[in-house]
């Protein structure tokens, strides 16, 4: 092999591991893109995790009410007793809306849940701004433990007009680490 | 005089140091792309009878309604290993390993640009599969969540052996990857004096452009995987809703490795089919310019389609439209291809030997595998048909008579300049109709039933099914069977076939046959000149 094929070789090889290294981190580089893509057209039902202000009060629209649905569901295994302190609501967009969700650890032991919220239609997502909402933090309930978690939202007064019901739907996870289980239960399980 | 000649096509002539080296090393330490080529075919085919005993359980449990044979866990886990087992095990390497064989005698080069990648890129694989298929021996089974993995099926849900079918699916990767760079490596830089671009044979050009698929998106597979491990072992959320992870993300990620993975099991089967009808069609290749443009499209379109294939998921209207419409679009330069093949032998003074029947059954069939996709690329149709009977017959129709059919009719075509002997013709002829049959009882059917209903990776079916079942089981047996006819034909070529001249074919084209047949074990180290 003479030194002109070998350095073009060796450029050809060069070129190839590059692309593969790179499409490498794209593959990794699709779950931020596919966050922000949800983020920004609200397909999925994706909803922000995090605080917005409240709206002013002069930015109601008294003209339409939306039906709001809440409703809760409990990922498999998990055995608390989960649901809305009122499971529908109308409201104006723009106006703030207070309610809550009740929560119960049914069980004999520390555990921690984390509620992950969607929302139908999709279309709907991006205006369902959340002032304070219990999913924004883990919640740990000791045994036989009861709260009310708080919610606090609006709807965006630029919701598109042919939506009149928006759902919001709250899934309730058990994230208790493994290892907490058993210092918390006072090591119950381990006997 | 003929004693001699039969010593040296064995292979023991070691008269003289170019030969190959004798014994176990020749094929540990080998270097040359002619032994590793056999090798890469050797694995394959072998990985294909053992994917194919997998099949045969299958529909064996599923001969009649109810569970005969085997548990439903083991059932699942048989449908995973068949798909993993099939698609990287037999289709993927006996690809490789034509690529490796013929590529280099067909740009007039010497041998692969990377002699010694080559070789460590072939012996990963049996290692990777070794480890794949001991997982079958593990606590807990093999994996079972199909060869497509879902998240959380593959994470939460997943086996304790999930880790070592995620380590086994990165070592097949990186052989994948190094085999494309070498194959990208020879074609680009290894061409004879004169072989232009535009000159290559179409089975070189398709090959090009599978390694360029490859070289894409292999490593989002391995990235994919990689999330699946940290997910399951290092505490992260990639896939997990509990975490803010999203399991559907599993399914783009997947995808979009997915959807061009089955058109790299399908480009060099283009290629084949190319090169086999001018052959006996005894005309040149109709709209070869044509012919490169669209693989370069269809390549092109694959990137931008794999939604197609999770329509289920809840996506929104636009998306579905988007993917349903570009789906189709592939269907324009498929239907070029098939028009240049027919137009090919139109008026050509064709002849049916083997290799020319399964190339014709491989353009036939595969149109049938096209039409039931472009069923399913109807976004609101593909609500009914997504995960039924409908859709294994589709994936079926287009990579068994399609991929592995072009595959057979590839080793029908070479095998003579592989081994310096013919096949047995009528031999051959008996294997084509008895696999053209049993493909067809197999698969046709299951048109039927999956338009009726009946879900796919289910080991036992409502009583309205059973007579189709049936059907499709003994169409599996007739098939499954009929490839030991195949392996026998090999073996008696390799040993005894009647000596084959350097054409081979009466209408053969390219470089590969201006060489001797056997072609010697270095060929081309003076690069001939392509006028």
């Amino acid at each position: 092999m003479d030194a002109e094929l070998k350095a073009r070789t060796r450029r050809t090889i060069a070129y190839s591991v590059m692309s593969c290294v790179a499409m490498f981190g794209f593959g990794f580089a699709l779950v931020p893109l596919y966050d922000v893509f949800c983020d920004i057209t609200g397909l999925n039902g994706k909803v922000e995790l995090r605080a917005v202000e409240a709206p002013a009060p002069e930015a109601v629209d008294l003209s339409r009410e939306v039906k709001l649905q809440l409703t809760a569901v409990n990922n498999e295994s998990m055995p608390w007793e989960f649901r809305p302190m009122k499971s529908q609501t109308r409201l104006h967009p723009g106006q703030l809306l207070q309610t809550a969700y009740f929560a119960h650890n049914t069980t004999e032991r520390y555990m921690i849940a984390q509620a992950i919220p969607s929302v139908s239609p999709s279309e709907a997502a991006p205006y369902v701004h959340k002032v304070n909402c219990f999913c924004f933090d883990r919640q740990p309930l000791f045994a036989a433990e009861q709260k009310e978690m708080p919610l606090l939202l609006s709807i965006d007064p630029k919701l598109p007009a042919h939506i009149h019901t928006i759902t919001l739907s709250y899934t309730l996870f058990d994230i208790t680490p493994a290892a907490d289980n058993r210092v918390a239960d006072g090591g119950r399980n381990g006997l | 005089m003929s004693t001699l000649e039969q010593t040296a096509a064995a292979g023991e002539l070691t008269e003289h140091h170019h030969g190959p080296a004798s014994g176990i090393g020749r094929w540990l330490f080998t270097t040359n792309h002619k032994d590793i080529g056999t090798l890469y075919l050797w694995f394959s085919f072998i990985m294909f009878l053992t994917g194919g005993c997998m099949a045969l359980m299958i529909r064996a449990e599923l001969f009649q309604p109810g569970l005969q044979l085997i548990e439903p866990a083991f059932f699942n886990q048989m449908t995973t290993m068949h798909g993993l087992i099939m698609v990287f095990g037999a289709v993927m390497p006996a690809f490789v390993g034509l690529a490796n064989w013929m590529v280099p005698m067909m740009v007039g080069a010497p041998d692969m640009a990377l002699p010694r990648m080559n070789n460590w890129s072939f012996w990963i694989l049996p290692f990777a599969f070794a480890m794949m298929i001991s997982t079958l021996f593990m606590d807990g089974g093999a994996p079972n969540f199909g060869w497509t993995f879902y998240a959380p099926l593959s994470t939460t849900y997943a086996p304790p052996s999930v880790t070592f079918f995620i380590f086994a699916v990165h070592m097949m990767g990186i052989s994948s990857i190094m085999g494309a760079i070498n194959i990208i490596a020879t074609i680009l830089n290894l061409r004879a004096p004169g072989m232009t671009m535009m000159k290559l044979p179409l089975f070189v050009w398709t090959w090009l452009i599978t390694a360029f698929l490859l070289i894409a998106v292999m490593p989002v597979l391995a990235g994919v995987v990689t999330m699946m491990l940290m997910d399951i072992h290092f505490g992260t959320s990639f896939f997990n809703a509990a975490g803010g992870g999203d399991p559907v993300l599993f399914q783009h990620v997947f995808w979009f490795f997915g959807h061009p993975e089955v058109y790299i099991m399908i480009l060099p089967a283009f290629g084949i089919v190319s090169e086999i009808i001018p052959t006996f069609a005894r005309k040149k290749l109709f709209g070869y310019a044509s012919m490169v443009y669209a693989t370069a499209s269809i390549a092109f379109l694959s990137f931008i389609v794999w939604a197609h294939h999770m329509f289920t998921v809840g996506m929104p209207l636009v998306g579905e439209v988007f993917f349903m419409f570009s789906t189709m679009l592939i269907a324009v330069p498929t239907g070029v291809k098939v028009f240049n093949w027919i137009a090919t032998m139109f008026r050509g003074s064709m002849t049916f030997e083997t290799p020319m029947l399964f190339s014709l059954a491989f353009v036939v069939l595969f149109t049938i595998g096209g039409f039931s996709g472009l069923m399913l690329a109807i976004a609101p149709v593909d609500f009914q048909y997504h995960d039924t009977y409908f859709v294994v017959a589709h994936f079926h129709y287009v990579l068994v008579p399609g991929a592995i059919f072009a595959i057979m009719a590839a080793t029908y075509y070479w095998i003579p300049k592989w081994t310096g002997r013919y096949y047995n013709e009528t031999m051959g002829k008996v294997h084509f109709w008895l696999s053209f049959i049993g493909v067809n009882i197999t698969f046709f059917p299951m048109h039927f039933i999956g338009l009726a209903g009946m879900p796919r990776r289910i080991p036992d079916y409502a009583l309205q099914f059973a007579d189709f079942n049936a059907v499709a089981s003994v169409g599996a047996f007739i098939f499954g069977f009929s490839q030991l006819i195949f392996l026998y034909n090999v073996i008696s070529c390799i040993r005894s076939g009647k000596k084959a001249s350097s054409e081979v074919w009466e209408g053969s084209h390219g470089l590969e046959w201006t060489l001797p047949s056997p072609a010697p074990y270095h060929s081309f180290t003076e690069p001939p000149v392509v006028k």
